[in-house]
């Protein structure tokens, strides 16, 4: 099963390959990683998908990270209420006569056309991890010429928050 | 000014004593305007260092041309390796840190065994290397290699060394790190133009690392669970581990068996953790431990882990190992508990202090008679055998005949393989810090240099360094050290013309297919001896070793003891691999 742990590190020279050292060292596959400013100055945010984990793995990988003297926090935040999502940049084939398919196709998921060739456009996609795969199956037919994922990042929903968006979507029935 | 006296038959002596006078120097320094190099210097007096170990190179040349007049004796060995094993060995007996320094490429990687080494068995290691300067990092400059990617997973942390501004902050961090929580090697790369320039020097700073603080008291709530587990068990067992030494917790852990009446099991590296002959010790157990301390760790409904870290060499096949027992492990790192045997009750906290509470807490005695009454009889039952004969030399019996002739003061030092074991077997560590060895990584070559080390952290004990042929000869370039700074270090080789663990192997689980572990060609070790100007002896018997042993435990000089054993001494009891704890074989003759 994949593991999302958000890991707080100081942004120094070398932190990201301590980090991945470890997964390297318990032969684990990072699935995705993406790495940002946090809201402290020198202070970044990871946020790490790993694949194929059991609980036990998990809780070694965690350990050890927690012992890395450049790492402040690490969370585990799997089965917690969290935003992620992920921005995908997908080169798709399109002759001028499928464009406004496209158009159409790409609109319920809130992407858009950023970039605009002879033989082909750029779709930008930003939302959770498996609607970004949803539209790329759906463009595969026409042609991924290129494809360019950042991975997850995410963050721990706002509880209070939480129960308030989960009321009013009762009554509107949107998923987000 | 170099804290160095010459003898009459050359080589020279240390003064140890010089460094009374090193901490008053030191607190004149603050503020100063000084090169990286002064500023390294003055922080190895701040931080009380009192033996360098190190070896000089290209980028290096500026930092040891400050060493000139440095009173810091600076300890120069034949090769970096054994450069950091005897900074292993003098952290080992001292509970100090010990202080390596290299020059780059070469040299960094030459130290990288030892900060694995280090790293696997917690010693406080700090390791300065050099590095091509800044403006030419990445380059392949000549004597260039990306230390810090090459250590990150072999050290606890390791910094490199940007500006001159940042150094002593740095080494005051990579000081702290190496000798606290748990304890381990910390690497500090210095660009060469870094050592040159020039800033000022600030210690006064207090270590500010957000990401580092190790719990050390364990919580009253865990304390108070092991001990109502206690009142419940019929069959306690304490594995004592390295963490009891590192702590400087034997005290606490004696006081804490006698109160409670426990029986103790000791892993290699906990060995006079208790004294070895105190009767609820019951001694080294794993692979080539004791039948009564696996046995009793099998049977065992409580077991309380201190500082140990459930080593496959000990546990062995993890399916049967305390299969009937509530496991309680205390240890400083948490990321160790839990991570080979499932753990009811975890402390984290360092053994010290955990047991201080224990005692504190603990209401008296468990109630252990029928249990003590059970492992006697395993005692007497399943003592570890050897069959002595007078025609030929047991090593069994040379380690008790060291234990004999030395009272049993003397500091045992190993390499890895039989004799090691043989070591731990039959040699009864009455007190703490007097068996150096490679635990964890197992690294051959570990003794040589490693006694050297143990030698300048306790100069006024006898060392003993037990090594077979195979390890002696990997870092034997060494011994020239024992001459030039007088360590009348005794090194007795346990000469079976083999590799005797491996060959032991061979013969017990591959058919007798020896490949590639027979030595048949060996140096004339008397004539080694003779050329790197100490004595040297070769015995065949135990009447031949005594007189040797007497004469060598009695003066002030190195010697060096060929004791020929034979190769078809095994080292027994055991458990083959992949069997469980209870599954020993050679357990009676």
């Amino acid at each position: 099963m994949n593991r999302v742990l958000t890991v707080v590190v100081l942004n120094k020279a070398g932190v990201l390959h301590r980090v991945t050292a470890l997964f390297m060292r318990k032969a684990l596959n990072i699935q995705s990683i993406t790495v940002g400013a946090t809201e402290v100055e020198g202070l970044s945010r990871m946020t790490i998908v790993i694949s194929d984990i059991d609980e036990r793995g998990i809780e070694q990988a965690i350990k050890q990270l927690n012992k890395q003297v450049d790492v402040l926090k690490v969370s585990d935040i799997t089965e917690e209420p969290i935003v992620a999502r992920e921005l995908a940049l997908i080169q798709v084939n399109s002759p001028v006569q499928t464009r406004a398919v496209l158009s159409t196709l790409i609109e319920p998921f809130r992407a858009s056309i950023i970039d605009v060739g002879r033989e082909t456009v750029t779709v930008q996609a930003i939302g959770k991890p498996e609607k970004v795969d949803a539209l790329i199956s759906l463009l595969r037919p026409y042609g991924i010429k290129e494809l360019a994922r950042t991975g997850a990042t995410a963050i721990r929903r706002d509880v209070e928050t939480m129960f308030e968006v989960a009321r009013v979507s009762k009554a509107n029935v949107l998923p987000i | 000014m170099k804290p160095f006296y010459h003898s009459k038959k050359g080589g020279r002596f240390i003064d140890m004593g010089a460094q009374v006078e090193i901490k008053a120097k030191a607190a004149e320094q603050s503020h100063r305007q000084m090169t990286g190099a002064e500023m390294l210097v003055e922080v190895l007096r701040r931080e009380s260092v009192e033996v360098l170990f190190g070896y000089p190179g290209g980028v290096v040349l500026p930092l040891y041309d400050v060493l000139y007049e440095c009173e810091i004796p600076h300890i120069l060995a034949r090769h970096e390796q054994g450069s950091i094993h005897a900074a292993e060995g003098y952290a080992r007996v001292t509970g100090k840190t010990g202080v390596v320094i290299s020059t780059s490429g070469p040299g960094a990687t030459n130290l990288v065994t030892g900060l694995a080494d280090a790293m696997m068995d917690s010693l406080p290691i700090v390791a300065i290397t050099g590095q091509v300067a800044t403006s030419v990092i990445g380059s392949d400059a000549f004597q260039e290699t990306s230390i810090i990617g090459v250590s990150t997973p072999v050290t606890k942390h390791n910094f490199q060394v940007r500006s001159v501004d940042q150094l002593p902050r740095i080494m005051k961090e990579a000081f702290h790190l190496a000798s606290t929580g748990r304890k381990g090697p910390v690497l500090v790369d210095l660009p060469k133009d870094v050592i040159l320039s020039v800033g000022e020097f600030d210690y006064d700073e207090e270590v500010s690392l957000p990401g580092y603080q190790p719990t050390t008291v364990p919580h009253i709530l865990q304390i108070r669970k092991l001990l109502s587990a206690i009142q419940a068990a019929k069959k306690p067992v304490i594995l004592a581990g390295a963490g009891v030494l590192h702590a400087g917790a034997s005290c606490e852990l004696l006081h804490f068996v006698e109160k409670t009446q426990i029986p103790v099991v000791n892993t290699l590296l906990g060995l006079g953790s208790i004294p070895g002959q105190h009767p609820l010790c019951l001694g080294m157990g794993g692979m080539h431990g004791g039948y009564t301390a696996n046995m009793a760790m099998y049977e065992a409904d409580l077991l309380i882990n201190i500082g140990a870290r459930f080593d496959d060499r000990l546990t062995g096949n993890l399916k049967h190992f305390a299969k009937h027992a509530v496991v309680v492990h205390i240890d400083i790192d948490p990321a160790e508990i839990g991570k080979n045997v499932e753990t009811h009750i975890p402390i984290v906290g360092d053994a010290k202090s955990a047991l201080q509470m224990l005692i504190d807490e603990a209401d008296g005695s468990a109630n252990t008679a029928e249990w003590l009454d059970r492992i006697r009889r395993m005692q007497s039952e399943f003592p570890f055998w050897y069959r002595q004969d007078d025609s030929t030399l047991k090593p069994q019996r040379v380690v008790e005949m060291v234990h004999e002739l030395t009272y049993g003061d003397a500091i045992i030092v190993t390499d890895v393989g039989q004799h090691q074991m043989w070591a731990a077997q039959y040699y009864p560590f009455a007190k703490p810090g007097h068996f150096v060895t490679s635990g964890g990584l197992g690294t051959m070559g570990f003794g040589l240099p490693a006694a050297i080390g143990a030698k300048l952290g306790k100069p006024e004990k006898c060392i003993c360094a037990i090594l077979g042929d195979g390890g002696f000869q990997m870092t034997l370039e060494e011994l020239a050290v024992l001459k030039d700074y007088h360590l009348p270090v005794k090194v007795l080789i346990f000469n079976n013309f083999a590799l005797g663990m491996v060959r032991q192997w061979q013969e017990l689980f591959y058919g007798e297919r020896y490949s590639e572990s027979l030595l048949p060609f060996q140096p004339d070790y008397v004539k080694l001896a003779q050329a790197y100007g100490m004595e040297g002896y070769c015995v065949k018997t135990e009447s031949e070793l005594l007189p040797v042993l007497k004469e060598a435990f009695a003066n002030d000089e190195p010697v060096i003891v060929d004791c020929r054993i034979t190769k078809e001494e095994k080292v027994f009891p055991m458990i083959p691999a992949g069997r469980g704890i209870h599954e020993m074989v050679g357990v009676q003759p």
